[in-house]
């Protein structure tokens, strides 16, 4: 047993003595990491994709540390290059670094995306290394990595169940519900607590949904020309400030709160399921620090959103679908408070698929955990769902 | 070396790429037809089953036919983030290669639809695989990456929630896609060897998921692009609008284009003659009760076949729009028609029976069907002797044994 450890030893090293280093495939790798929009710099990374995969294996662990420094487009590049020369020498027989691919999934230092195809390439290597592996990364900031714990911990909870063990599921599931970071996956731990051990979940609270606001509307949107109108909230928050709304109407800020799993803000629920309006929605976030985040928002209505004044994103499309986390928009949070303002803008159509005037908002960092605002309330209590109604 | 042995397999395909390449969505034209397919299989059949092969995800696009090789997208994961590009060799499904791409746009898609709804596009040299992501990424015949756009990067607003689904063609040396939606709606003409924008062009604000159609007038080519407002011919190397036809069309079945005409599903079918001198395109007729459900009309020598919502496969005179005769197929149908050189409409319904209608006589009779046993969503692909057919977990190409 020894011996098999010193030449495994002996063979990572020899290996990692034969590997380029990084500064002799770094021209090829930089010219792939300079790849722009638009095109920018496609022909050139081209040639370097060429260089790097015939060059072989030997590029494999560079590749995934670039991956580090790479944008979105540049990582697929790299992605895809390491594939072709791993599918290269598997038809020529060729060895593949795998002590290396090992140590760097094993680095949580490394790129997200990196580290997951790292566990792939292993896995497809040593699958059974790979899969002991697996219950360590219940914490990993990867969220594929940790995807794959989580799936595991779920089977392990649900076979106890099976087995009615229902302590030890619950317990179980609860460690999955505090790890788990994607939706799927939250969504069927919370109905496994909820309908097979008659357990609560604040699902809310586990999203990150911000709950509490303050609504002012309606406005007018008629021609849907109000996507595109600045109403008063987006020059100035007031909330003791009162406007003339939709035909002339006095309009003032209301506070509101939703307890719904999945956060809706329902802008029907106050004003009623009328059409051709538009909607503000205000709220404040204090943050524990000066932070970069991802503000995840789901709307089916044109919406706009500023954080402390400043436009964020707008996008004028209506009812074409909502789910969580439909919209990723990073941004960085002061220190302290942050204001958020959300305009949401309901349309003329008519039919009972339209009538949805509502948006949904969680602030997360970049793995999809929540970040809560350190004066964060609890969920309200649920209320009665208002009944739904059809379009006026 | 390995140029060198890249270079011979690529003259070795292109020689047998003069066979019956299927390049991109519904073949030549982007119409469904291909006179070269002479030797199809008259029946679907375990018979006739030559091989199917297992896909790593769903996905909506037709596999793409060129020389001996069979390519097709997919997309798996549990956001479809995950995009594949694969390719087998077209006598025995054994594959070749696949690459592999994490989606930079949005993935969102109604669940009925799938991240890879497009059908991937060649010059013959060339794929080009688009996904509803707005990832736009070129290999060549050996899955070597040459370019690729994230057009979500680049143009922020032009996603559809409920997923996109146009697919894009080569024309000359130009790449040409609808990227068109609700918000950032545009088409756009990318270079094949480069994936730089050659034109960039407004498109109406509307979703729409029907794909470009190449029309044949003189020594030209000109492309159609199909939108709720109508149809606009244009210079695929420019982007210039050579005519237009504004009497709206849909949004969903696209038209078919047979040399210089163009049939256009506008209220019903609008039968289209096409010149080259920038005049306004002439309408030859209208047929209100030729109305296409999700399938694009297909023409087959004096004939124009669609089929509506109701699953009825409608036959009318191309030359008048007059109805001839009508026959009740197995609905529902996502997927299109295609038919090569003999009168045989081949089509799938989206429960996996495959369906061939045999249109030669004076009515339409459906002489085989064969349940494949899985959705299918997807329109078939002709090679001069196989047909292929994608379904939500398998790739399968049937021929005469």
């Amino acid at each position: 047993m020894k011996h098999f450890a010193l030449l495994g030893l002996f063979l990572t090293w020899s290996l990692a003595n034969s590997l380029p280093s990084y500064a002799e495939v770094s021209e090829s790798l930089k010219t792939i990491q300079s790849v722009g929009l638009e095109g920018k710099g496609n022909s050139e990374a081209a040639q370097a994709w060429s260089e790097l995969v015939e060059t072989g294996p030997t590029i494999i662990l560079p590749s995934l540390q670039a991956m580090g420094e790479a944008s979105p487009l540049a990582r697929n590049w790299l992605r895809s290059a390491v594939e072709a020369v791993v599918e290269n020498a598997r038809s020529s027989d060729a060895e593949l670094p795998t002590a290396e691919i090992r140590q760097f999934l094993l680095d949580r230092s490394g790129e997200p995306n990196a580290r997951t195809l790292a566990y792939d390439l292993y896995a497809s290597i040593d699958e059974e290394a790979a899969t002991e592996l697996v219950p360590g990364m219940i914490d990993d900031p990867s969220p594929g990595l940790r995807r794959e714990a989580v799936g595991q911990l779920i089977g392990k909870g649900k076979s106890l169940l099976a087995d009615e063990k229902t302590e030890e599921s619950a317990a179980t599931l609860r460690n999955a519900l505090e790890a788990a970071r994607e939706v799927d996956q939250i969504e069927e731990i919370a109905k496994l607590l909820r309908k097979d051990l008659e357990q609560t979940v604040d699902l809310p609270h586990q999203f990150g949904f911000l709950l509490y606001w303050n609504l002012v509307g309606p406005f007018d949107n008629t021609d849907r020309a109000g996507f595109d109108t600045v109403y008063p909230p987006e020059e100035s928050v007031d909330l003791a400030a009162s406007y003339e709304g939709k035909d002339n109407k006095e309009i003032r800020w209301q506070d509101y709160s939703t307890a719904d799993d999945y956060g809706m803000v329902d802008f029907n629920q106050p004003y009623g399921p009328i059409k051709e309006v538009v909607g503000y929605a205000y709220t404040e976030f204090q943050s524990e620090k000066e932070q970069d985040v991802e503000l995840r928002l789901g709307c089916k209505n044109a919406w706009k959103i500023w954080l402390n004044g400043e436009l964020v994103f707008g996008r004028d499309e209506y009812h074409r679908g909502i789910r969580i986390d439909q919209y990723i928009l990073p941004v960085t949070l002061n220190e302290g408070k942050n204001t958020l303002l959300v305009k949401a803008c309901q349309n003329e159509q008519e039919q009972d698929w339209t009538v949805q005037w509502q948006f949904q908002l969680r602030v997360c960092d970049s793995t999809g955990a929540a970040v809560y605002s350190t004066d964060r309330k609890p969920t309200p209590d649920p209320v009665a769902k208002p009944r739904r109604r059809g379009a006026e | 070396m390995k140029r060198l042995l890249s270079l011979l397999v690529f003259f070795a395909l292109a020689g047998s790429a003069a066979r019956a390449d299927w390049l991109n969505f519904r073949g030549p034209q982007g119409s469904g037809r291909a006179l070269d397919a002479s030797s199809l299989p008259k029946e679907l059949s375990d018979e006739t089953l030559a091989w199917k092969v297992s896909l790593p995800g769903r996905g909506l696009g037709s596999p793409i036919l060129i020389g001996d090789r069979v390519v097709v997208t997919a997309a798996s994961g549990p956001d479809q983030k995950q995009l594949h590009i694969l390719c087998f060799r077209a006598s025995d499904g054994s594959p070749l290669w696949e690459r592999k791409f994490w989606a930079t746009g949005r993935t969102m898609a109604h669940k009925k639809t799938n991240v890879a709804a497009p059908t991937p596009a060649s010059d013959g040299e060339r794929i080009f695989a688009l996904y509803s992501s707005n990832d736009l990424i070129c290999v060549d015949l050996e899955g070597n990456l040459l370019w690729m756009r994230g057009l979500t990067l680049d143009y922020p607003n032009a996603s559809n929630s409920l997923g996109m689904a146009s697919s894009p063609l080569v024309a000359g040396d130009t790449l040409i896609a609808q990227v068109e939606n609700d918000s950032e709606s545009f088409a756009a003409g990318f270079d094949v060897a480069t994936g730089i924008n050659k034109w960039k062009m407004d498109r109406p604000k509307a979703a729409n998921w029907t794909s470009p159609t190449v029309l044949e007038v003189g020594d030209d080519e000109i492309v159609a692009l199909q939108s709720s407002k109508g149809v606009v011919g244009i210079l695929p190397d420019t982007g210039s609008a050579l005519f237009e036809f504004g009497n709206g069309a849909s949004t969903i079945p696209s038209s078919a284009a047979v040399g210089d005409q163009l049939y256009v599903p506008s209220g019903g079918l609008t039968a289209l003659t096409i010149s080259s001198d920038g005049s306004d395109p002439e309408s030859e007729w209208n047929e209100s009760a030729q109305r296409p459900g999700t399938a694009s009309p297909i023409v087959l020598d004096e004939k124009v076949f669609v089929i509506n919502n109701a699953g009825v496969l409608n036959c009318a005179n191309r030359e008048t729009g007059e109805r001839l005769w009508r026959v009740r197929l197995e609905p529902p149908f996502s997927g299109s028609p295609v038919a090569g050189s003999d009168s045989l409409i081949y089509i799938f319904n989206e429960g996996g029976l495959g369906q061939v209608v045999d249109v030669s006589g004076e009515e339409g009779k459906t002489i085989s069907t064969y349940d494949l046993g899985e959705t299918i969503l997807s329109t078939p692909s002709l090679d001069t002797d196989a047909l292929y057919i994608r379904s939500d977990g398998h790739l399968w190409k049937f021929a005469q044994p």
